[in-house]
């Protein structure tokens, strides 16, 4: 077990280091920062000074490490935007991201693994193939679209809930939560419902087609055999068969959803990091635009090392510790 | 004398298609005798598995059960709901599969599977039920049960596996065991073994076995009385010395002539010409009569245009016209 999350930490650096040095070539691709920093009559003298206090002379591996460096600090540089150190901005809105990305997920989980079951125990139920049918509408609607009929219907017609924005946020420490009060929650119905919508209509499809996968299984006709009863048949042996495999999807849509809240929280202006970089890319804010990068790279490597570490607990056949055997 | 244990009457199974019904089982009668062990042997597709299958309720679907009756214990129960099959399932009637390799669910131990088993059919409590799966494991031949129990199917070896699922398949006690092909999966070295503690395990129960195999050789060391099928039929059913030694009817002649003998020098091994038909295209008549060298010998092409149900043929019965009483008078004396 050691000896299996050693090899996956190891293997998450080296995408860590990728990760960063993309993210630090960023920063060549926008010309040359000192002639943007100094005006037009500064001297060749001046230019070198200046060159050699920001360390701009270094080579280009040492300027690699001293990025590294920083960013193992959390430092991230100054936005040019907003003019304020980059970690600080990013910790301010990581939270209405996850708040907004976690329930989205939530969303997926707990209905769309129910509907999947459903959808796979009762093939034929007209219920199963409305369900189908509406499932590819949800796969195939482009999210921002889903947000603005929503924002129609529930905002500007129905008037029940807010069109955008987090409502009133409580500071727990760090973190600014929208969980606690009514506003906040009310806020983040819509944008949920729009992020959760894809991943609902995935599970459901995929826990479906996996279910009906297993349900074929020697081991499920074995169980019958053996008399078990029919909810120990679906829900003891082919319900944890089926999710093994969703798990890695589960793992990597949690990323995506954190990645790809941009367009969710562009529709309803929720102040998380996706509309913190959309405005930063329109400003060319290279230093949050880094950041950022390296920060969804270090939650996706993350996840993927958490939903590693889930299966070798749920799936007895990666554990290493064979007895017997051939 | 006992009404016997299990009896199949005109069983018939049939599979709904497109392109009309094909009938995978054609009006199949047969018994099974408190601890007896019958074999049924047939070519891939001759319907033996499904037999086996429609016994326990557990044909996949769209597969039906479209006439007969199948009577166990004196009840019949081709025709119980959901509940009440279910219950006979693993508490009366147990079963196991070809492939030992994917009968055990992956993720839960070997215990587990037991001890649920138990536990549905039988009033334990836990430590009872586990102490009960030790002692399985144990009469199945696990070596060091007590700790093996604990361990996950990808553990085992194909052998220890099939030990396994045969603990499964007698861990409520059943009267009747179906054992589909429990050996063709395994090493030939394994299957002996595999064989033995089966036919231990029966006499020691007094489990009764339907053995479904196309393994003649199989057939031979276990069973008490065997049943041929070709094409969906019952051709010859008899004990199992007298279908070997004198079988009856063509087709087992046949396939008994082309089992090899270690010793005979023979070149080629003898064959039948032709191969079993399709279910689209089973021949009226008898379904081996295109194959069949003896045809010419029964009058008025009836092998053509009637199909022989099973008569007394010799020790055992089969379903050929050569056994008809008025034409057996013509081809040989018969022993009066």
């Amino acid at each position: 077990m050691l000896a299996f999350i050693i090899r996956r930490l190891l293997q998450s650096i080296l995408v860590m280091l990728a990760v960063s040095f993309i993210a630090f070539s960023l920063f060549n691709f926008t010309g040359d920062p000192v002639a943007l920093m100094l005006p037009p009559e500064a001297t060749q003298l001046d230019r070198e000074e200046v060159r050699k206090t920001l360390g701009l002379d270094q080579p280009f591996y040492v300027q690699f490490a001293v990025f590294v460096q920083n960013a193992l600090q959390g430092n991230f540089g100054i936005s040019l935007r907003l003019g304020r150190p980059v970690s600080q901005l990013l910790i301010e809105r990581l939270p209405a991201t996850l708040e907004l990305a976690t329930t989205a997920a939530a969303l997926g989980l707990l209905i769309g693994i129910p509907l999947g079951i459903y959808t796979a125990l009762k093939r034929e139920s007209w219920t199963s193939n409305l369900l189908l049918t509406g499932s590819l509408i949800g796969v195939s609607l482009p999210n921002f679209l889903i947000g603005i009929f929503l924002i129609l219907i529930f905002a500007v017609w129905l008037g029940w809930l807010p069109s955008f924005g987090r409502g009133e946020v409580t500071q727990l420490g760090l973190w600014s939560t929208g969980f606690l009060t009514e506003s906040g929650l009310k806020a983040l119905v819509l944008p949920a419902i729009t992020l959760g919508f894809y991943p609902v209509t995935l599970f459901m499809r995929l826990v479906r087609a996996q279910m009906l996968e297993v349900l074929r299984a020697d081991y499920i006709k074995f169980a019958r055999a053996r008399g078990l009863t029919n909810n120990a048949v679906y829900f003891g042996h082919a319900l944890k068969n089926t999710l093994v495999p969703v798990i890695t999807i589960a793992g990597l849509q949690l990323g995506g959803l954190i990645a790809f809240a941009i367009i969710t929280e562009t529709v309803f202006q929720w102040p998380g990091m996706g509309l913190l970089f959309i405005q930063a890319v329109q400003f060319a804010d290279i230093p949050v635009m880094a950041a950022y990068l390296c920060l969804i790279g270090f939650i996706f490597v993350s996840i993927n090392l958490m939903v590693d570490v889930l299966y070798y607990i749920v799936d007895p056949r990666l554990r290493t510790d064979r007895a017997g055997g051939h | 004398m006992n009404p016997p244990l299990l009896q199949v009457k005109h069983l018939r199974i049939e599979f709904p298609t497109r392109r009309g019904i094909l009938v995978a089982v054609d009006d199949i009668s047969f018994d099974i005798a408190a601890g007896e062990v019958l074999g049924v042997v047939g070519e891939s597709g001759a319907g033996k598995s499904l037999t086996g299958a429609a016994v326990i309720g557990l044909l996949e679907p769209p597969g039906r059960i479209a006439g007969g009756e199948i009577i166990f214990n004196g009840k019949r129960i081709d025709n119980l709901p959901f509940e009440e099959i279910r219950k006979i399932r693993g508490r009366e009637i147990g079963a196991i599969f070809q492939d030992p390799l994917t009968s055990l669910n992956p993720l839960y131990t070997i215990g587990r599977q037991i001890t649920e088993t138990i536990e549905t059919h039988l009033a334990l409590t836990h430590a009872q039920a586990r102490a009960r799966a030790i002692e399985l494991l144990n009469e199945v031949g696990i070596p060091a049960a007590d700790k093996r129990i604990d361990h996950y199917p990808h553990q085992f070896s194909g052998g220890m596996r099939q030990r396994v699922v045969i603990s499964l398949a007698l861990a409520a006690n059943p009267k009747l065991i179906i054992a589909d092909e429990p050996t063709t999966a395994l090493d030939v070295s394994i299957q002996a073994q595999i064989i033995t503690l089966l036919k231990k395990l029966g006499r020691e129960h007094g489990t009764a076995v339907m053995l479904v195999t196309h393994d003649m050789g199989v057939i031979a060391e276990t069973a008490d009385r065997v049943a041929v099928m070709y094409a969906g039929r019952i051709a010859e059913i008899g004990p199992v010395a007298d279908v070997i030694h004198h079988p009856q009817h063509p087709y087992t002649i046949g396939l008994m002539g082309a089992i090899p003998n270690v010793g005979d020098n023979n070149e080629r091994l003898a064959q039948i010409d032709g191969s079993m038909p399709r279910l689209t295209a089973i021949p009226s008549g008898c379904a081996f009569n295109p194959r069949c060298t003896r045809t010419a010998d029964v009058p008025n092409q009836r092998c053509t245009t009637e199909r022989p149900g099973l008569m007394p043929a010799g020790a055992t019965r089969a379903a050929c016209w050569l056994h008809a009483k008025q034409y057996v008078k013509q081809n040989e004396a018969l022993p009066v």
